[in-house]
């Protein structure tokens, strides 16, 4: 066990080194920051000094380098665009997108097992059918369109709800929070059912078919013969046995909600980390652009981590099978 | 009766309360300042920004005309016409209380010259700045330089003894990463207090009640709530909701849809921008074509025969949808040198354009590269797209290369590029201006966006004298004469002169400012 974690944790270390060699690869093909950061009167002398000041004459295995070893004691340097630390912009923009992270995924979690079940027991039923059809809008459309088509309804056409940015917001020592004012929950109401929608149909999808796969199964057919009521038979017998796919998948979607929130939250004006990404890329401020990637990285490289040895407690025949092969 | 009286009180109350109301500009454009420091960013939204903040000595009216601000005369020194005098405005005092002195004008200046400063090059002919009493400046230049107040226009100052106190003396320096106490706090003299700021979210703010101007300008807006919105249609969705007086930055194909809606319209006015391309004249042989050993583009056959292919009312029509205004010349209608009968020389005619190819010996053509930006100006990749297609027409099979600008600007610079498009804006309002940058040749500080090789060493002398000829009639027809040559060497070829256009709420009453810099204290609200 225990030598099991420590692999995945060196090669998880390695596949982050790996992405940040990438990264760092390819920023010289997003363009130069020079030319946005001085104005147009620059001369050939400014770009020149400009450009060692900031190590961009460097091959970008000597950038990266670097940046690892500023990484490495906390200092993720400074953006080209805003002249201040990258990791005070990223902790003020961080609470915006976890809070729509975190009420996205909830309702995605909700809404898709709560959706799933339903149109599992009632596959014949026409509610069902309706969500099945409509649950191919929430897969097919692309985010941008959904919100788009969200604030034109919700902002434009009926004037309930705003069209972009958190509303007020609290700020609770460094946190800011749009949970404790009424615009501030007004404001999450589209984002949130823009960035979840697509987890959410997944989410229902999946375990629909699971769900109809374990009743099919002889078990099901045993309880139902003993005589147990449908509801036990559903949620204690079928449901439970349904969720290991189901965890596997929503786990590995906690990490593409917050990574996808950059459209959701181009669209909405929503002033996280992915609208600061897409700033960064336009204006190539690569310092921006490195610690975002790294971070994404290490999260999406935590979760597979975790959710494999989630595996281990989740499934007593994964732990059976290992030691069986020792 | 007891109602009656309530009533009647009411209303009085109501009515005495109306002129004092606080009036609330929510104010949105795609993107937000990059700093509040004075010095540290030259670049369009930063400075509008400063603008309500921070003042100039001088400023530009929404006509383009200069208007004193905390100048209140300038002239040449009599018998010394390498000095300014400029007299300061009396009792202006600072958002902190500070007064506003020579002093203060004298260390903003300096700040300004600073290396990490990006003001630098537009003050570069300035060799010193003296007070010669508290209300009284003089600035040297290396040479006479009758066009000085024009570079002065976005030159804010800042309190030395505040400066001081805070540590901002030095302008913010990006690489060594201090956050200056200037980039995250504003002490001006303007009409507005800075409240609050969250870089890329919200600044908000408020009237300076002790503004020198109070009784000189509106100043009906009480506060500012300024939202940076980076989607077209989520901008143009919160001006329609009404959750926004006041946008800049509309997407044309909008335009009718603002105008068509209930308290809502546009304002349009042609902006300080032309948009044309450019060519690799000078080269013996350039890349991006497939004529071998040549370079047909040397041939000014082959740049006018283009310039005729192209069909600049098309474009108007059909790819700005009417927000454009053709163009002949290679400057914004506002600028001294600017004739309208240049400004109509561009002419389409695709038979004399296919004559000229044959003439120059490219009657079969030949093909090429456009470089072209696409999230720069308005429109930029579909207008490349149009010019594909005209160009066609006359044998020259053009293929587009349209990229984001981060990637496009460093091909000119870099001189990697033979065929390009570019916008240029002039902030002194002087042909000075665009010679330096287009036409003169690459030397040094000079001539640094000019990648048509071009260099014409007679052009260049005179294009020089221009800095420091002070008899005015004489440097105009100088001007005149470096204009008929770049015409005639159709160095560049226009496309059209852009046109601003700001969204607003039926309340606000504000006319378009040809730099798209808007100045809040100009503001009506009905």
């Amino acid at each position: 066990m225990l030598a099991y974690i420590i692999r995945r944790v060196a090669q998880s270390a390695l596949v982050l080194l790996i992405v940040g060699l990438v990264a760092f690869a390819m920023f010289r093909f997003v363009g130069d920051p020079i030319d946005n950061m001085l104005g147009q009167e620059r001369t050939a002398e400014d770009i020149e000094r400009l450009r060692g000041q900031l190590g961009l004459d460097q091959p970008f295995v000597v950038q990266y380098y670097r940046f690892l070893e500023n990484a490495v004691q906390g200092n993720f340097g400074v953006s080209y665009r805003q002249g201040r630390p990258v990791i005070d912009i990223l902790m003020e923009r961080a609470p915006a997108t976890l809070e729509l992270a975190a009420v996205s995924g909830i309702l995605a979690i909700i809404f898709g097992i709560a959706l799933g079940v339903f149109t599992a027991i009632k596959r014949n039923g026409i509610t069902a059918n309706l969500i099945m059809s409509g649950s191919l809008i929430g897969v097919s459309l692309p985010t941008f369109l959904i919100g788009i088509l969200l604030i034109y309804l919700f902002s434009v056409e009926l004037g309930w709800l705003p069209s972009f940015g958190r509303g007020e917001v609290v700020d609770l020592g460094g946190w800011s929070t749009g949970f404790l004012t009424a615009s501030g929950l007004k404001a999450l109401i589209l984002p949130s059912i823009t960035l979840g929608l697509y987890q959410m149909t997944l989410i229902m999808r999946l375990v629909r078919s699971e769900m109809l796969e374990v009743l099919r199964q002889d078990y099901i057919r045993f309880a139902r013969a003993r005589g147990l009521r449908d509801r036990t038979v559903h949620f204690r017998h079928a449901l439970k046995n349904t969720m290991v796919p189901v965890i596997t998948v929503i786990g590995l979607q906690v990490g593409a909600i917050i990574a996808f929130a950059i459209i959701t939250e181009t669209v909405f004006q929503w002033p996280g980390v992915g609208l600061l990404f897409i700033n960064a890329i336009q204006f190539v401020d690569i310092p921006v652009m490195a610690a975002y990637l790294m971070l994404i990285s290490v999260m999406f490289v935590g979760i597979n981590l975790i959710v494999d040895i989630l595996y281990f407690f989740i499934d007593p025949r994964l732990r059976v099978d290992r030691k069986g092969g020792h | 009766m007891k109602t009656t009286t309530v009533l009647t009180l009411t209303s009085l109350l109501l009515a005495s309360a109306a002129p004092l109301s606080a009036e609330t500009l929510r104010w949105a454009r795609s993107g937000d300042a990059l700093t509040l420091d004075p010095h540290a960013q030259n670049e369009g939204p930063t400075h509008t920004i400063r603008h309500q903040m921070y003042e100039p000595l001088i400023i530009r009216d929404v006509t383009g005309a200069f208007e004193p601000a905390l100048a209140t005369e300038w002239a040449p020194k009599e018998g010394d016409p390498n000095v300014w005098v400029f007299k300061l405005r009396e009792g202006v005092k600072f958002h902190g209380g500070e007064d506003f002195t020579a002093e203060d004008v004298v260390f903003s200046f300096n700040r300004a010259k600073q290396e990490n400063s990006d003001m630098k090059e537009l003050i570069g002919s300035i060799t010193e700045v003296r007070a010669v009493d508290d209300l009284t400046v003089e600035i040297v230049t290396d040479g006479p330089n009758p066009i000085l107040p024009s570079n002065l226009t976005n030159l804010f100052i800042m309190d030395k003894g505040w400066s001081e106190a805070n540590n901002t003396v030095n302008v913010q320096d990006f690489e060594g990463g201090e956050i200056t106490y200037a980039t995250t706090h504003a002490n001006g003299t303007g009409p507005y207090v800075l409240q609050s700021r969250e870089p890329d979210v919200k600044t908000v703010m408020t009237l300076n009640e002790n503004y020198w101007g109070k009784d000189q300008f509106p100043l009906d807006v009480t506060e500012i709530v300024y939202t940076p919105i980076q989607n077209p249609a989520t901008r143009v969705a919160a001006l329609l909701s009404g959750e926004i007086d006041f946008l800049q930055d509309m997407p044309v194909q909008d335009l009718d849809r603002v105008n068509g809606a209930d308290g809502l319209m546009v304002r349009q006015a042609p902006q300080n921008r032309v948009i044309f391309f450019g060519l690799n004249v000078g080269a013996e042989d350039i890349e991006a074509d497939n004529v071998d050993g040549k370079n047909p583009l040397a041939d000014v056959r082959v740049r006018k025969a283009m310039s005729m292919a192209i069909n600049r009312d098309a474009i108007q029509k059909v790819v700005m949808r009417g927000q454009s205004q053709p163009a002949g010349m290679i400057a914004p209608p506002f600028v001294n040198g600017w004739t309208e009968e240049m400004d109509a020389e561009s002419k389409t005619d695709i038979e004399g354009a296919k004559a000229l190819m044959a003439e120059a010996g490219y009657g079969d053509g030949f093909s090429i590269r456009l470089d072209c930006p696409n999230d720069r100006y308005v429109n930029d990749e579909p207008i490349c797209q149009a010019a594909v297609g005209m160009l066609g027409q006359i044998g020259i099979k053009v293929n587009l290369d349209a990229k984001p600008k981060a990637q496009h600007f460093p091909l000119i610079t870099d001189s990697k590029t033979d065929f390009y498009m570019l916008g240029w804006g002039v902030p002194t309002y002087d042909s000075e201006y665009v010679f330096n940058f287009l036409v003169h040749g690459r030397e040094g500080d000079i001539g640094t966006w000019n990648n048509t090789g071009f260099d014409n060493d007679e052009l260049d002398a005179k294009i020089k004298s221009l800095a420091s000829n002070t008899d005015l009639d004489a440097r105009n027809k100088d001007i005149a004469d470096i204009w008929r040559v770049v015409q005639d060497e159709q160095l560049y070829i226009p496309i059209h002169h852009q046109v601003l256009n700001w969204g607003m709420s039926e309340k606000v009453d504000i006319a378009v400012d040809p730099e798209d810099q808007p100045k809040v204290k100009y503001f009506k609200m009905n």
